[in-house]
């Protein structure tokens, strides 16, 4: 098997593990570490972790294509993800969504010809008291790598995407 | 009218350290887990307490706290789980991320005391993938109260063994229902399983489990520190307590009012809520998350509790109101909702895979001022064969709100029949 955990993933695994009577209860966690750790949940991905809880490859796939925060195929650096459900809807969620697109001249779940963008229309974020709200997946900050911003305009919508844009240049 | 100053959750919501265990504690937390550990309140005791509190379920369906946890087995040799489920996702719904961001220990003391009350060792909280913050601040909030000695073995010299651990979801709104919760917990794609047996007899590895909302369960330490008749009483008949209430849309100041279950929903959406954004005037509401029907704007002089809103024809679900005005068409809020649950359902039973995308379709298409074969009645037909013949209550969910929407704006809807365009919306 090529692919191993870092020493603080394999930390995270062993810390994880622990907690349940049994391994593949812990499938759903160590997906997405795996994904924080390789980017992508891929075939390789799926065998890997499959091999570390001893569940069949097959049984790995049923999951990690049942859930869409498991991202099969590489997603931009930024995933930008637009509520559009009711709250936002009424809000204006979907002219956020629109402007977005055209800005990024992508299609819902387009990815950047850079790379730096994917953006998605998704479902109520939770947010609904400070639509519309907008979830930034950001791989590369260990610290928050899901962030939510909320109260947005067309305009503040725009200001975020060009720091978005700022911040991928800078650190790459 | 009660008192409607009290509040419990969102009490001391001022002090930007309350999140944190110093500052929970500073406010008198976790006397609730003393005062029933080293106070001497059995289990019984506790539950007693939460019985008589009316504590009805926050997540939506408003069951007894209390009746739920007299389902488990009374001896049995397996092992006791509590889930909470903090997988909110019912759209419109915004409450348990406050509890779970600003006050996540009134939550785990709440799971440490219905631990206590239902014999149960271990804990998890079902956290909603993409609320990495609730995850985030959960974690820190659990790994605070176990340096304590709040978690683990012997807590407070008292005997009682407990561990609580979070747990991510993966972004999918069926796993809030409690069977596909359950077999996600078990690392296995979210499909509800059939009831019975009910989770209280086969559960989380087929044992006996409990699942609460973050909600519910955040509202058992003050119910056991000031007793659960005190609870009851700052609600109204069967309605024990206080709750969060949500209102987002076209309001002034949209935004999460603790108060008593009960309160008038004018008396939300005008004090607190401070009434439409604007000069255009209400014209609906939906009352507790997509699955509810809508009430009209001149509805609201109603009691937000399980049987007003019942008796309404509609439900109180989350306790989060949306409110729309003047000028939104209520076909293409409509189709937005049939969307939602043509994505979400899991696909297991026919009439809601099926049901669920044939509903959005057609409303689509009476968006869009086409015509509809059998006209609205098609759409009634659809409602009724989703409704009461699925696994799980998705169905029912979708097929609610359109129902509503057809009895409460039948007009409208009839009006977009053939007419090659919208007719609300310019
Ligand atoms: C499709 C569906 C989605 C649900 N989503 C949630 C949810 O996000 N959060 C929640 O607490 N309950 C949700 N429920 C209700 C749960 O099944 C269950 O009734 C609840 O967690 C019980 O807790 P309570 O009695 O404390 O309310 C959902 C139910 C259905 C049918
Ligand atoms: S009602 Fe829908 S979501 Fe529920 S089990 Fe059936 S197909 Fe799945
Ligand atoms: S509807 Fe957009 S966050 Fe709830």
């Amino acid at each position: 098997m090529s692919l191993a955990f870092s020493e603080n993933a394999q930390r995270r695994f062993d810390l994880i593990v622990g907690r349940y009577p049994n391994l593949q209860a812990a499938l759903l966690p160590v997906l997405h570490l795996a994904q924080a750790e390789f980017g992508h949940v891929s075939p390789e991905v799926m065998d890997f972790v499959g091999h570390l809880l001893g569940v069949p490859p097959i049984k790995v796939q049923q999951v990690a294509t049942f859930y869409t925060m498991y991202n099969l195929a590489p997603v931009g650096r930024f995933h930008v993800q637009v509520c559009t459900n009711i709250a936002c809807y009424l809000t204006g969620g979907k002219e956020i969504l629109c402007h977005l697109k055209q800005k990024l001249a992508v299609e819902n779940k387009g990815t950047t010809a850079d790379g730096v963008f994917t953006l998605e229309e998704v479902e109520c974020l939770a947010a609904c008291g400070t639509a519309p709200a907008i979830q930034v997946n950001d791989p590369h900050d260990p610290e928050w790598p899901i962030a939510y911003h909320e109260n947005q305009t067309v305009a503040s919508a725009d200001a975020l995407i060009e720091r978005l844009r700022a911040k991928a240049g800078s650190n790459g | 009218m009660k008192n409607l100053d009290v509040k419990i959750l969102t009490k001391h919501l001022d002090d930007p350290t309350l999140h944190t265990l110093s500052g929970y504690e500073s406010h008198g937390g976790y006397g609730g887990l003393r005062k029933a550990l080293k106070g001497g309140m059995t289990p019984e005791k506790v539950h007693e307490e939460v019985k008589a509190a009316n504590l009805r379920g926050r997540g939506g369906a408003g069951f007894p706290a209390g009746i739920k946890w007299g389902f488990l087995p009374k001896q049995t040799e397996k092992p006791v789980y509590l889930v909470v489920n903090a997988d909110e996702g019912e759209p419109g719904t915004f409450k348990d991320r406050l509890i779970m961001e600003r006050n996540p220990h009134s939550l785990i003391e709440g799971c440490l005391l219905a631990c206590w009350a239902i014999k149960s060792k271990t804990c998890y909280i079902y956290i909603r993938g993409e609320l990495f913050k609730s995850y985030k601040h959960v974690e820190q909030a659990i790994d605070e109260a176990r340096a304590k000695g709040y978690i683990g073995r012997n807590i407070l010299g008292s005997g009682f063994d407990c561990e609580i651990y979070p747990h991510p979801g993966a972004g999918a709104y069926i796993c809030g229902e409690e069977m596909a919760l359950i077999e996600s917990l078990e690392g296995k794609p979210g499909q509800p399983r059939n009831k019975p047996p009910f989770p209280a007899v086969v559960g989380l590895f087929g044992c006996p489990t409990i699942v609460n909302n973050v909600e519910t369960l955040a509202y058992v330490p003050w119910i056991v520190e000031n007793g659960g008749q005190a609870y009851a009483d700052l609600g109204c008949e069967r309605n024990g307590g206080l709750k969060l209430w949500g209102v987002s849309g076209h309001v002034k100041r949209p935004g999460l009012y603790e108060l008593p279950m009960g309160v008038p929903m004018r008396y939300l959406i005008e004090e607190c809520a401070g009434g439409m954004r604007g000069k255009v005037p209400m014209k609906g509401v939906i009352p507790g998350g997509s699955s509810c029907p809508p009430l009209l704007a001149s509805e609201i002089d109603i009691a937000l509790d399980f049987e007003s809103l019942k008796q309404a024809n509609s439900m109180l679900g989350t306790g989060c109101l949306t409110v729309f005005e003047e000028g939104v068409c209520t076909v293409r809020l409509a189709s937005r909702i049939a969307h939602f649950y043509e994505h979400e359902s899991c696909g297991q039973c026919t009439p809601c895979r099926e049901g669920t995308g044939w509903l959005h379709r057609n409303i689509k298409k009476l968006e869009h001022g086409e015509h509809l074969e059998g006209g609205l009645g098609l759409l009634e037909s659809i409602c009724n064969r989703i409704l009461g013949n699925t696994i799980c209550a998705l169905g029912d969910a979708a097929a609610m709100p359109i129902q509503g929407f057809l009895q409460r704006f039948g007009d409208e809807w009839a009006a977009h029949l053939g007419a090659g365009r919208c007719p609300v919306e310019a």
